[in-house]
């Protein structure tokens, strides 16, 4: 029985040996399945993981830099950054909330609304993370605060810089402004340099010397936690401001460009015939900038976009008028160049214009007519039958060529965006865009102005100073230096692309020929400008222009009131003109919308800023 | 057994005085010491460097050692004899915790003691190998069909309880620890594979029928983490992106980034190994395999060294049961496995799981040193 009892012993330990050995070997190969995973994992894999846990840790944050400032050319500030104060509160230090809150709205004004988004705020940030109080804390507040502070652990003024336009409204069009950057300039920015809550420039030169004004971002590497709290700063490289922009526009013309110009919608371009330097571009009605800076409240937006003066819409650039009889000087050289007519030879004028085998008349803005009419009498006393019959000898293509080499058709491709290239028409244009034959007709009008020409307020100050400068190439721009930050230097900017080249008359006398008969525009007795040049003790040269309306889809709208009605089918005012005569260092182009007379209205406007330019 | 020295069919070893007298064996306890050493190192880090939650691990690590060295004292026959009651208790409690256990994460595991809440199924971890080493130690080897439907018993009505919690990590854990006796018992191989069969063919049934869908999700998720890289998944990439950016040496201690910008979820318990294999590499891997197995090495010495059948059962199933559990909260914590709520032994934090653990280690110690070596 023992041994029976022995063996059966034995034979139990036989059978679980065999099992512990089947055990171990089950484990032992479970065990190298373990360490091949992890091999797997930690070996093969470990370059992918490990960009896997930096990528989960390492965040890079972009400091963004400080705006370059913009001055004028005297340095009088147009655009700086300053600082707007924000209060913020970390929840994690501050002990007790509601007596922190309470004890605050003592010193600074909280409104239900700024109390409301802290909540919500409160409840979706990490408690590390500060939460604004308040936004745009005036400076009472900030200063009262500050000598509380002790009381208020936890709780900050923040400073951030914001652009600001102190001189407001003035030279908005040409300023432009900056805003935040929106989905479509971010996808197309240097996403280095542009987060979403960067400011981008959105007009103006504050768009066009983007690259130059945003300076670089400086750059942080940033350890972070799972919830995004920062353990620590890895790197930093400092933030390069941008640089300053010095332009050529004259703080002091704007303004009295823009006073002359009063609550009349229209522009005024005055540019440097001597090298395109912009001295003052005026687009009104115009607009505070900094609404945009931080997001325009919809109610102002609303309030500029329905607005029927349109006050966002850059006339200078983007207003195309038929330029009326500010283009006969460039008609009537076409016509000297051409050979067509002789300075001396006379056209008579009897009131109208016919074309032969036609009984349909042109009339002369003088119904009872001009009599006989040289060249020089014909600008002057602006006789629309001479250039009637001047378009109709040149035809419409030799008036599109010699337009064309003073720029108009084309855009001068001023440092702006969206400027428009106006409208010079051809017979090729027409077949083109309307697919109709060019009519004899259509040249007759264009002479003076009218039909289809269309130009824009820089053109036209634009080939004006083609006039001055007897056809030297410029190119007109507003940028004219700028300076790295923290020196003294100006670096020249270049011009926004090459000149064209030279404008050369066949014979250069002809430049006289038109600049006499412009000075009489201005200075003759029968000069439809006569009054402008009077008690001036420099020369002026100009031209009237006065521009129909086509305005009978205004006349349907407008049936109501007659009052309105005829204010807005007033033909526009129009002036051109550079000074002195000798030397000129001023060309302008003055278009008053609805203003009626070109010589009564916008001559003076003109006027006034070349007396502030040339004796102020 | 009885006194017979003419009997050398088994080998003898000699016991040392602590062996004898204290009742230590300090070939395990040696590792054991040295896991629990390199678990307060990985927790220090875990934890942020933090000295205080150390501090509490290491009084439960007193706590654990203090009972395995009171279970050390208690000779094999005397939890032999205890087991029945104790797996009757343990069961008690499991049917309480069904009826008033307190809910935690959607399942009711807990019961509250007023000073502490415990898991009735952590007891039943260790009564359920101890009455099946008993029941089948008694007879001659491999068990009868009596015996074999007795054990089945005993095993599933536990595990379907726990199961019902809804736990099914800890009913599969249960089971598979009882099942691992009767296989050490020798039970047939055709009878190991006919039951494997009939499992993976009611898979289907127990996935559509008995799975809440949380668990549904848990296994989907492991099949595909970025199913849910915010959910559930999240656990699994993080810890992947830890274990991995380990590398061969680790990022150095106290140098994890995932462990310490708290990416990892769960870092101080069930996915310390990932902390652990972040800042050591595969080298520190290494090496707590290599402690386990010496833990492994000598469970399985001093089970097919103990004296009768209830010795040499327990004795194995301890040592497989630890290695299960180390191998699925491994597997699970590097994506091998679907994750289920269990602790790295020896390192992770907290006090239940370690004093189970080191009272089986106590048992073990136990059927060692309480051999009387005439027979042996």
């Amino acid at each position: 029985m023992p041994w029976s009892h022995l063996n059966d012993h034995a034979h139990d330990i036989g059978i679980i040996r065999r099992r512990l050995a089947v055990t171990l070997l089950g484990m032992l190969v479970l065990a190298c399945g373990l360490i091949s995973r992890l091999s797997y994992l930690q070996i093969f894999n470990h370059q992918h993981y490990t960009t896997l846990s930096k990528d989960n840790r390492l965040r890079l944050q972009a400091i963004p830099p400080s705006r370059g400032l913009i001055y004028d050319r005297n340095g009088m500030l147009l655009a700086e950054n300053r600082p707007s104060f924000r209060l913020v509160l970390v929840p994690e230090q501050v002990k007790n909330l509601h007596a922190t809150l309470t004890d605050l709205t003592r010193l600074v004004k909280l409104r239900p609304t700024d109390l409301e988004r802290f909540q919500a705020l409160l409840e979706q940030s990490p408690s590390f993370q500060e939460i604004p109080l308040k936004f745009e804390l005036p400076e009472v507040e900030v200063a009262r605060f500050a000598v509380n502070r002790q009381r208020f652990p936890g709780v900050e003024v923040k400073a951030r810089l914001t652009r600001y336009y102190p001189q407001g409204e003035i030279a908005v069009h040409a300023l432009g402004y900056v805003g935040r950057i929106n989905e479509r300039e971010l996808g197309q920015a240097d996403p280095t340099q542009y987060q979403p809550s960067s400011h981008i420039g959105k007009t103006g030169i504050e768009r066009y010397y983007e690259l130059l004004l945003h300076g670089t971002a400086g750059l942080e590497h940033q350890e972070t936690s799972a919830l995004g709290r920062i353990i620590r700063t890895l790197s930093h490289r400092a933030p390069t401001p941008g640089r300053d922009l010095y332009l050529t526009l004259d703080l002091r013309l704007q303004r009295i460009a823009e006073n002359a110009l009063g609550n009349h919608s229209g522009a005024v371009v005055a540019l440097d015939p001597r090298n395109g330097e912009i001295l003052a571009l005026v687009s009104k009605p115009t607009y505070d900038p900094n609404l945009f800076v931080n997001g325009i409240s919809l109610e102002d937006y609303k309030h500029l976009q329905t607005n029927r003066d349109k006050p966002l819409f850059n006339r200078s650039l983007r207003g195309q008028y038929p330029p009326g009889s500010t283009i006969k000087p460039f008609v009537g050289l076409a016509g000297l160049e051409t050979g067509v007519r002789q300075a001396h030879d006379t056209i008579y004028c009897p009131g109208h214009f016919s074309l032969s085998g036609s009984s349909y008349r042109w009339y002369d803005w003088k119904r009872w007519g001009h009599g006989r009419m040289n060249f020089k009498q014909a600008i002057a006393q602006s006789c629309d039958v001479y250039f009637y019959k001047l378009a109709y000898d040149l035809g419409i293509d030799a008036i599109h060529d010699a337009l064309a080499r003073f720029g108009f058709g084309q855009s001068t491709g001023i440092d702006l965006n969206g400027e428009l290239p106006g409208l010079l028409p051809s017979r090729r244009w027409k077949r083109r865009a309307k697919g109709e034959p060019w009519y004899p007709g259509e040249t007759v009008i264009t002479g003076i102005g009218q039909g289809f020409l269309l130009v824009t307020p820089l053109q036209l100050a634009y080939a004006s100073a083609l006039l001055a400068n007897r056809g030297r190439p410029i190119v007109p721009h507003l940028g004219r230096a700028s300076r790295a930050p923290g020196q003294n230097t100006l670096s020249p900017l270049p011009l926004p692309h090459p000149p064209r080249a030279a404008l050369a008359l066949k014979a250069p006398e002809h430049w006289e020929r038109v600049k006499e008969a412009m000075v009489a525009v201005v200075n003759a007795r029968h000069g439809t400008a006569h009054r402008v040049g009077e008690g001036a003790n420099y020369v002026i040269a100009g031209k009237t222009g006065t521009a129909q309306v086509f305005g009978l889809d205004h006349a349907a709208e407008e049936h109501t009131g007659d009052n309105a009605l005829s204010k807005h089918l007033h033909d526009h005012a129009l002036f051109i003109a550079f000074a002195p005569i000798s030397d000129p260092c001023i060309a302008i182009a003055v278009v008053v919308e609805n203003g009626g007379s070109g010589g009564a209205v916008a001559g003076p406007i003109a006027r006034q800023i070349m007396d502030a330019w040339l004796t102020g | 057994m009885r006194f017979n020295p003419t009997n050398s069919g088994v080998t003898t070893t000699q016991l040392s005085f602590i062996q004898r007298r204290l009742h230590v064996d300090l070939t395990l306890l040696t590792p054991l010491l040295l896991l629990s050493a390199f678990g307060l190192i990985v927790l220090y880090s875990a934890f942020g460097a933090q000295i205080d939650q150390v501090d509490k691990q290491l009084i439960r690590l007193g706590i654990a050692f203090g009972v395995l060295f009171t279970i050390a004292q208690i000779p094999p026959r005397q939890l032999r004899y205890w087991a029945p009651w104790f797996y009757g208790f343990s069961l008690l409690l499991l049917l309480s915790v069904l009826l008033f256990g307190t809910a935690g994460g959607g399942a009711k595991r807990w019961l509250d003691l007023g000073v502490a809440r415990f898991q009735p199924s952590e007891m039943m971890k260790l009564a359920l190998p101890m009455v099946l080493s008993a029941v089948l130690g008694a007879r001659a080897l491999p068990p009868h069909w009596g015996r074999l439907a007795i054990s089945l018993l005993l095993i599933f009505v536990p595990a379907g309880i726990i199961a019902i919690e809804p736990d099914l990590g800890t009913a599969l854990l249960v089971s598979l620890s009882g099942l691992s006796v009767l296989f050490l018992a020798g039970l047939a191989w055709w009878m190991i594979f006919t039951m494997i069969i009939t499992v993976a063919a009611s898979a289907p049934l127990l996935w559509f029928c008995f799975l809440h869908d949380y668990q549904r999700e848990r296994v989907l998720t492991f099949l595909d983490p970025t199913r849910d890289p915010l959910g559930t998944g999240y656990h699994i990439i993080q810890s992947k992106i830890a274990i991995g950016s380990g590398g061969l040496y680790g990022k150095g201690w106290l140098n994890g980034t995932q462990a310490h910008l708290s990416f990892l979820p769960e870092q101080h318990t069930d996915f310390v190994f990932a902390v652990l294999a972040e800042e050591f590499g595969l080298i520190g891997v290494i090496l707590l395999l290599a402690l386990y197995f010496m833990v492994i090495a000598r469970g399985l010495h001093i089970a097919s060294h103990a004296q009768n059948n209830y010795g040499r059962l327990l004795a194995g199933n301890i040592v497989l049961t630890f290695f299960i559990y180390f191998f699925v909260n491994i597997g699970m914590v590097s994506g091998l496995l679907p994750v289920v709520g269990l602790p790295l032994p020896m390192i992770s934090y907290g006090g239940t799981s370690m004093v189970t653990l080191l009272a089986a280690f106590g048992m073990l110690m136990s059927i060692h040193t309480h051999r009387r070596l005439w027979v042996s």
